[in-house]
C-alpha cells in the first residue's frame, strides 16, 4: 500500500536540511547518510550522496530519473562473488 | 472478421472473452471497454456488426494502451531500472527474480531452465 499523500514523501529531516543548505549555497559536496528509506526528491539532483550498505558508503550521483527511488535502491547490501566451488573447483583440478 | 489492433479475434467466442486475446486486456478491462461503447458483452464475435468493432476501436484507441505500444512501454520502464542502477534494474541485468523471492530453490521461470553444476563430491579431508 503506497504512503499516505498527505504526509509528503518520506525523506530523512538531517538529510534535507543539509541538501537545502547546499542548494542555497550553491555548493557541492558529498553527502553522507545513512537514511536508505529517504525518497529520493528533486532537490536531490545534480548532488552526489554517499549513501551506506551497512559495509561502506557507496557514493551516488543523483540524476533526474532516479526521482521517487529510494536512496538504499543505489547501494546494494550483498556482493555475489560467485558459487563456491565452481571457478575455485577448476582451478584446483587444473594443478 | 473482426480485426482490433493488429489482433484476430476468436470467431466463435463472446467479445467479452473474446477482447482479452489482446495483449493489455483483460477480464475488467474488456468489460469497461464494452460498456464505454454500449456493446453488448454477450455477443459473439462473429455477429459483431460494422459499427460495434468501430465503437470498440475508438474506446481502445482514446482510452488504453495495448499491443506494441504497452510491451514497449514496459521494456522502456525496465530499461529504465537498468540505467539508473537501482538493484531491481541490477536483478533484471542478471535473470533473476526482481520482488525479493527465494532463489535457493525455485525461481525457475527467470533463471529458465536449470544449469546443472558438476556435482560438489566429497573432499577428503586433507591436512
Amino acid at each position: 500500500m503506497p504512503r499516505s499523500v498527505k504526509k509528503g514523501p518520506f525523506v530523512d529531516y538531517k538529510l534535507m536540511e543539509k541538501i537545502d543548505k547546499m542548494n542555497q549555497t550553491n555548493q557541492k559536496k558529498i553527502i553522507k547518510t545513512w537514511s536508505r528509506s529517504s525518497t529520493i526528491t528533486p532537490e536531490f539532483v545534480g548532488h552526489t550522496i554517499a549513501i551506506h550498505n551497512g559495509n561502506k558508503m557507496i557514493p551516488v550521483f543523483i540524476t533526474e530519473n532516479m526521482v521517487g527511488h529510494k536512496l538504499g535502491e543505489f547501494s546494494p547490501t550483498r556482493i555475489f562473488r560467485g558459487h563456491p566451488g565452481t571457478k575455485a573447483e577448476k582451478a584446483a583440478r587444473s594443478k | 472478421m473482426a480485426r482490433i489492433s493488429g489482433v484476430d479475434l476468436p470467431k466463435k467466442k463472446t467479445i467479452l472473452y473474446g477482447l482479452q486475446y489482446i495483449y493489455g486486456i483483460g477480464p475488467a478491462i474488456s468489460a469497461d471497454i464494452l460498456e464505454k461503447a454500449n456493446v453488448d458483452p454477450n455477443i459473439k464475435v462473429a455477429d459483431l456488426t460494422e459499427e460495434n468493432v468501430g465503437a470498440i476501436r475508438a474506446v481502445i484507441t482514446a482510452k488504453y494502451k495495448v499491443e506494441g505500444a504497452l510491451r514497449s512501454e514496459v521494456q522502456q520502464n525496465i530499461k529504465r531500472l537498468m540505467d539508473i542502477g537501482t538493484y531491481r534494474g541490477i536483478r533484471h541485468r542478471r535473470g533473476l527474480p526482481v520482488r525479493g523471492q527465494r532463489t535457493r530453490t525455485n525461481a525457475r521461470s527467470r533463471k529458465g531452465r536449470r544449469k546443472t553444476v558438476a556435482g560438489k563430491k566429497k573432499t577428503p579431508t586433507k591436512k
